[in-house]
């Protein structure tokens, strides 16, 4: 297999779903004529047009209505948020609206809408450039919402939220967006239904379940864990938040004993948090030590890199609160 | 550029009756009227006057049923309110009929409608079933929405009735959007979206004004101004009283009408249609027009002195229907015959909604998703 990026699997995703469907539209700031702010979008413009490829003004309320107009008549709308945190500006189109016409409408209408945009911490944005709203999103009925970690899901998540009948926030991760892995060739179409785990790293005393960037710093810390400490971690990534997977997640719970949830959002009424309740709701026995949940500190997110790192549940939390965890 | 020189300004809430305007108070037998037409279309395009061609008789006979049976299935919802029938919050159209029904008659099938949480008359005036609609404003089973969606959120997608909104202007973009359906499709479908004066106040409005003008979207706004932002006139809100300015801002064609007149309703719609279809982008109506009952089922209208509804009273879409009927040499007779059969009509479509069965508890847990399994193979 070849190596790509995030970026460029994303890329490939939004052409390939344009030529298969012309229903496809891409709608945002800047996505056109610039290629997107982080060049998601670059030469689609060129290879589609401009009524393929929607250059809007800085009106998120509107072109997020508008979009929920065109998917009722079986346009299939990509909406771009140039950073997920203008969710809040659009949240009464996305969560008011998108997210519950189907049912307002008694199923008379569907709403094929993706709403993608990257999210999360690290590149020092701040407060209103560096939210996770994966954990906003999943707290309403009606919407998927997808974060992948890896080029591979990407690809394969993307092309099957934008064929999804539902609307689907799809997440992106800054950090995420250079980083390089394997998947097939534009002429190898594949497909990852929603709502299926993968079990990334295999092991045997403690789950850690988590997704978007957050799976590397994971993956980094069991590393640590292994290679200093001799703790087996095993790293499900949920892959999506809505419809979570537990049944992958409890399957390993059952082999461990023991479950961390990580994520970049809030851990305050978070997934983690949904996460562990469900563990104890659903399957208590699998437990043998209480399970837990990281998230992002319960502060806005700061500039300063030395702050921003203070706030971000990263590869150090991790490796802590699983010793930790053990311990007990 | 002919302002209307006595559209409704600012003051009292005597100032805010409307004044009386000789010509068309004439004809309707000395009655108060709203303001002239005033169809201030931009420079850039050459139409100064609407042309308000008379309409068939059985044309204004078929409008007269249809304002008259939104009419009495608003006074029907009233008292199903007042008997405790109807939950949560319902807001009725008596006074706004014409708006409703002149501009369905103009528009063709395969258009669209969006409209606001005031939106029975639009449901009615594009065809939904009084009975139905009834239904659902009870919550019954046999509501349009399966009693999910309620007064608020008229819906029939075979009649181009795309969703009425409980968020103030929010089902504008909408409309904005299956205008852009349209045009991406390279179909004439129009997009027609009504809301209130109070709308204009919010965010959302501006920033589809501004997109569909530049992007030339097949797309009507269609103000109901009926003088108050719920309970609040607009004096109390903005410095800008005449509400077609703010669209003009944006570039956009503005006709601020007479809204309790079908066809001066009907032949402003068609002409904003024509300019959709033929490409020359989005036009804003400003409908003068007066709610005759509350805000909401409910509403203690404290905000307005009774005589102001009275004298509107004599200047409402049903009482100008009438007199057009009668000067077109339509009897009293057959009129009352009219009212008669309207009247079983809707006492017919109470009838059905109050037979109609409670949903099912499962139904509670249907719709949230489509089950798309199928598209993820």
């Amino acid at each position: 297999m070849r190596r790509t990026t995030y970026i460029q699997a994303i890329n490939e995703a939004l052409r390939e779903e344009m030529q298969r469907d012309e229903n496809v539209f891409l709608i945002g700031e800047d996505i056109g004529h610039y290629g997107g702010l982080f060049r998601v979008t670059r030469n689609l413009l060129d290879e589609f047009g401009d009524r393929r490829v929607l250059d809007t003004p800085i009106s998120e309320q509107a072109f997020m209505g508008m979009a929920l107009g065109a998917a009722t008549v079986g346009m299939r709308p990509v909406v771009e948020l140039m950073y997920m945190d203008f969710t809040l500006v659009a949240a009464d189109q996305i969560f008011n609206q998108i997210a519950k016409y189907r049912y307002m409408t008694g199923g008379l209408l569907k709403v094929p809408v993706v709403i993608r945009g990257q999210q999360g911490g690290g590149k020092h944005y701040g407060s209103q450039h560096s939210q996770s709203v994966d954990s906003l999103y999943a707290h309403f009925p009606g919407i998927r919402v997808v974060a992948p970690a890896t080029p591979y899901d990407a690809k394969g998540l993307l092309k099957t939220a934008i064929r999804d009948d539902n609307p689907v926030a799809f997440l992106e991760h800054k950090m995420l967006y250079f980083t390089r892995g394997e998947a097939p060739p534009p002429d190898e179409e594949y497909l990852i239904p929603l709502g299926k785990a993968d079990v990334k790293r295999v092991g045997t005393d403690v789950t850690i379940a988590t997704f978007s960037y957050c799976l590397h710093q994971a993956l980094e810390a069991a590393e640590t864990l292994a290679d200093q400490h001799g703790f087996s971690c095993e790293v499900v990534d949920l892959r999506t938040v809505e419809p979570l997977d537990t049944d992958t997640v409890w399957e390993s719970v059952a082999k461990t004993g023991r479950l961390l949830a990580v994520h970049e959002s809030y851990a305050n009424c978070g997934v983690g948090a949904e996460l562990v309740a469900r563990a104890y709701e659903e399957a208590p026995y699998l437990l043998k030590a209480p399970a837990r949940r990281l998230g992002m500190a319960p502060v806005s997110i700061p500039v300063s890199r030395v702050l921003e790192a203070e706030v971000l549940p990263w590869k150090e939390e991790i490796v802590a609160t699983v010793l930790d965890m053990e311990r007990r | 550029m002919k302002l209307a020189d006595n559209a409704t300004r600012s003051g009292t809430a005597e100032d805010l009756a409307i004044q009386s305007n000789s010509e068309a108070a004439e004809e309707s037998g000395g009655l108060a009227t709203p303001a002239s037409i005033t169809t201030d279309i931009l420079p850039s395009d050459s139409a100064t006057d609407l042309e308000v061609p008379a309409l068939p008789t059985e044309s204004l006979l078929e409008m007269y049923r249809k304002a008259l049976a939104i009419r009495l299935m608003e006074e029907a919802l009233l008292a199903a309110a007042e008997e405790g029938q109807i939950g949560g919050a319902m807001h009725t159209a008596i006074g706004h009929e014409a708006n409703a029904v002149g501009a369905a008659y103009a528009l063709q099938q395969g258009d669209y409608v969006t409209c606001t949480y005031r939106g029975h008359h639009h449901g009615l005036a594009w065809g939904m079933d009084p009975g139905r609609a009834i239904a659902e404003v009870m919550g019954r089973s046999d509501g349009f929405a399966k009693g999910k969606g309620g007064s608020m959120h008229f819906v029939s997608p075979e009649s181009g009735m795309m969703g009425a909104n409980g968020i103030v202007a929010a089902q504008v973009p909408h409309a904005a959007g299956l205008a852009l359906a349209s045009q991406l499709r390279g179909e004439d479908r129009v997009a027609i979206t009504f809301f209130g004066d109070g709308a204009l106040f919010q965010g959302v409005m501006h920033e589809t004004f501004n997109i569909a003008a530049k992007w030339k979207l097949p797309l009507i706004f269609y103000c109901e101004n009926n003088r108050y932002s719920e309970m609040t006139p607009i004096w109390r809100t903005s410095s800008i009283e005449d509400i077609f300015l703010f669209p003009r801002a944006y570039g956009m064609a503005t006709m601020q009408i007479d809204g309790n007149d079908v066809e001066i309703v009907h032949a402003a719609v068609s002409r904003a249609a024509e300019r959709a279809r033929s490409g020359s982008g989005p036009t804003f109506i400003e409908g003068i027009t007066y709610r005759l009952a509350g805000h909401m089922a409910g509403d203690l209208e404290t905000y307005r002195p009774p005589e102001e509804v009275e004298k509107q009273k004599a200047y409402e879409p049903l009482v100008v229907l009438r007199s057009k009927l009668l000067k077109r040499g339509v009897g009293e007779t057959a009129i009352a015959g009219i009212d008669r059969e309207v009247d079983d009509m809707i006492d017919e479509a109470v009838a059905f909604a109050e037979k109609s069965p409670w949903p099912d508890a499962a139904e509670t847990y249907r719709d949230v998703f489509v089950d798309s399994a199928a598209s993820n193979a």
